[in-house]
């Protein structure tokens, strides 16, 4: 076991998995010669020539759409996203093409492609560099759909992802890039679709994915301190497919449930979680299931609102104490 | 366009087989034929949606694709079903994806503007303007990134220019090299607007030459020798330097944008459309065959009925073929076991 961050496991996944498999390719903006924007392809021009690691234009649509017509015919791109707000440009190469392909084909052309880049908030980067994609890809059929909170997960997501037949949504989180945290030493491949239990705990689930699982975790931490209440963070991992098993599972071992993420409450990823819930454990439930979100606004620029929108520990901790008739 | 007629001058056909002449003759009958039973069946209802004919722009598809070797790649928009033919699927299998039947190209998934076929390169069948013109230079990128000889034709119309995939397309394919082919289908009409009320530039090629003016070029698309001799300079010109080339096809389609359109009215009037008839690519090209003594008027007429009895077979065999049943619903969302739905589950349940 090695303890790096999340940045370098990313860099070692996209390295393993080009040397596995010559078809392998990364373009994007910034990838090569800048060593990419948040230096996740850092050293990857040098190893793997020009051809390998396209540094592009500033043109979102173009290039994604480039990716998808290299898979159809034999490649294996992956395509990296400064940011997923960017991404919103390429909606049309990521939706109409790459998620439809081998539907409308019939099977006969499948896109293996992964999608891949920072998404969620950072620090004052304001309303349009400052969203959380995921229900926007979560919702397509033909796609899959990613987020990694740890170094080992990402690299063991990502190596999956790059390797899966299908287009591939990799959401990484914006702030997650310099958090460090153990690797398996050798191959290391997580599946994808499979969640996992970040922390056990017997009184309340608290269901979670990407950059929130750590906010999970200090509400946590912090409940078993102060109310002696003991939270099993769950992490998704992946939100299409979406391990229903384990969520359901879970609650029904504590028979509470919290469902948080950090991006828009409507139709969100927590939405969907609920009704599997109310669905399948229906009958374990001792309190109806809560839900924590980013408030449902355009992001803020000012420090003050911006901490008031994005979910900290503590309106975790009200919705576990709600759901624990604690409040 | 000039440049042909002199090699015509001096060699007849421009040093084109008599075999290839025929070929491209009859894959523009075929086409022909084929799209006036189409129209008929949408008529009756064997075949819905959105449905955009071909007609009278047969000579851009055979020109074009009579140009490429076997292993090269064709890509397209969804006026799709002539190109689909030319390019060597059979009647049968794009008919009965029109039927919306199992024996359909794609399983009766795609429809009319989705035909596919990976064993002859033919990549689709797109239905949103511009958007495959990235995927076409992706094609080509692949093509250097493996180092093989193939190039790649890409047809859209003409309202794709004022787009932005079109610039972004073009600039990635002429930076990085990558051998594509593009052809532009200008029938003056993005569905009932014509091109010059809303393109800054109406001469199309010019567009090119932000990016890679000497390697654009026009040609009477209803000529289908000056089609085939500009598309034939493009694919040496990709095989041997790994250029791309823009051509400018100026061609007329008869019908409506689509069966739910009017052939014409408001953008344009019976008389054009009767002017645009006189120079019919199909009968201008019999013409000259028959004046050259390459075929027979009976000739024609007997590849006529070769040609009407492969689309009725086509026909009667899309009508015999089963439809999908339930368990085609989630066939082919993904290439694994994983079928969509949360957990697997149908959302009644």
């Amino acid at each position: 076991m090695a303890v790096i961050t999340y940045r370098d496991a990313l860099n070692r996944a996209l390295r393993e998995e080009m040397a596995r498999d010559d078809r392998v390719f990364l373009l994007g903006e910034e990838v090569g010669e800048y060593d990419g924007a948040y230096k996740v392809s850092k050293g990857l021009l040098d190893e793997f020539g020009e051809w390998r690691v396209r540094d592009t234009p500033i043109a979102e649509n173009g290039f994604a759409g480039l990716g998808v017509g290299a898979a159809m015919a034999g490649l294996r791109p992956i395509v990296e996203f400064m940011t997923w707000n960017f991404a919103l440009l390429a909606y049309d190469a990521i939706v109409n093409s790459a998620a439809k392909m081998y539907f409308m084909s019939g099977g006969q052309y499948n896109v293996p492609i992964v999608f891949r880049g920072p998404g969620g908030s950072a620090l004052q980067l304001s309303a349009q560099h400052s969203q959380v994609p995921d229900p926007w890809y979560a919702n397509i059929p033909g796609l899959k759909v990613c987020s990694p909170a740890t170094p080992a997960d990402a690299l063991g997501l990502l190596k999956s992802a790059i390797r899966d037949d299908d287009p591939v949504v990799f959401i990484e989180g914006e702030l997650l890039y310099n958090v460090k945290g153990e690797v398996p030493d050798g191959e290391h491949l997580v599946p994808i679709g499979v969640a996992d239990v970040k922390r056990e705990g017997a009184d309340v689930t608290i269901v979670t994915h990407g950059k929130m699982v750590h906010v999970a975790l200090q509400a946590a931490d912090r409940l078993a301190k102060e109310l002696e209440v003991e939270a099993e963070v769950l992490d998704l991992r992946s939100l299409r497919p979406l391990d229903t098993g384990s969520v359901i599972a879970s609650v029904r071992r504590t028979n509470r449930a919290v469902v948080l993420e950090e991006g828009w409450p409507i139709s969100g990823i927590g939405a969907q979680v609920v009704d599997d819930i109310q669905r399948e454990a229906f009958d374990s439930l001792d309190a109806p299931v809560a839900r924590v979100s980013g408030l449902d606004v355009p992001m803020h620029y000012a420090r003050s609102l911006e901490k008031l929108i994005v979910p900290g520990p503590e309106p975790v901790i009200e919705a576990v104490k709600h759901v624990c008739y604690l409040d | 366009m000039a440049s042909t007629e002199e090699s015509v001058a001096k060699d007849r056909f421009g040093g084109i087989p008599e075999e290839k002449l025929l070929w491209m003759l009859r894959a523009m009958l075929l086409s022909r034929r084929f799209e006036e039973k189409t129209a008929e069946s949408y008529q009756v209802g064997k075949i819905g949606g959105f449905c955009h004919l071909y007609i009278g722009q047969e000579a851009v598809a055979a020109g074009a694709i009579g140009a490429l070797g076997e292993d090269d790649y064709v890509i397209t928009a969804y006026r799709d079903h002539a190109q689909a033919l030319v390019r060597g699927m059979s009647a049968r299998s794009v008919m009965a994806e029109l039927y919306g039947r199992i024996d359909g190209c794609s399983r009766g998934a795609g429809g009319s503007m989705h035909m596919f076929d990976k064993s002859v390169n033919f990549m689709g069948g797109h239905g949103i303007v511009g958007t495959h013109l990235p995927l076409a230079a992706g094609v080509g990128y692949s093509i250097r990134y493996r180092r093989t000889d193939q190039v790649v034709l890409c047809f859209f119309g003409d309202s794709v220019v004022n787009g932005g995939p079109f610039h972004e397309a073009f600039n990635m394919t002429a930076k990085w090299e990558l051998p594509v082919i593009y052809v532009v289908e200008n029938n003056s009409y993005g569905m009932g607007t014509d091109i010059d009320r809303v393109a800054a530039v109406d001469q199309l090629f010019t567009r090119a030459c932000a990016y890679e003016g000497k390697r654009a070029e026009q040609v009477d698309g209803q000529d289908v020798l000056a089609v085939h001799a500009a598309v034939e300079r493009a694919v040496i010109r990709a095989r041997t330097e790994k250029r791309p080339t823009f051509i400018e096809a100026q061609t007329y389609r008869y019908l409506g944008h689509s069966m739910s359109d009017p052939a014409h009215g408001v953008y344009r009037s019976r008389e054009e459309v009767a002017e645009e008839r006189e120079r019919d690519p199909i009968n201008t090209f019999v013409e000259r065959l028959t004046e050259a003594g390459v075929l027979t008027d009976d000739d024609v007429e007997e590849m006529d009925r070769e040609v009407i009895a492969e689309v009725e077979d086509a026909a009667e065999f899309a009508d015999a073929s089963p439809v999908p049943g339930p368990e085609e619903i989630y066939a082919h969302v993904y290439s694994d076991e994983y079928r969509g739905g949360p957990d697997g589950r149908d959302a009644w349940r």
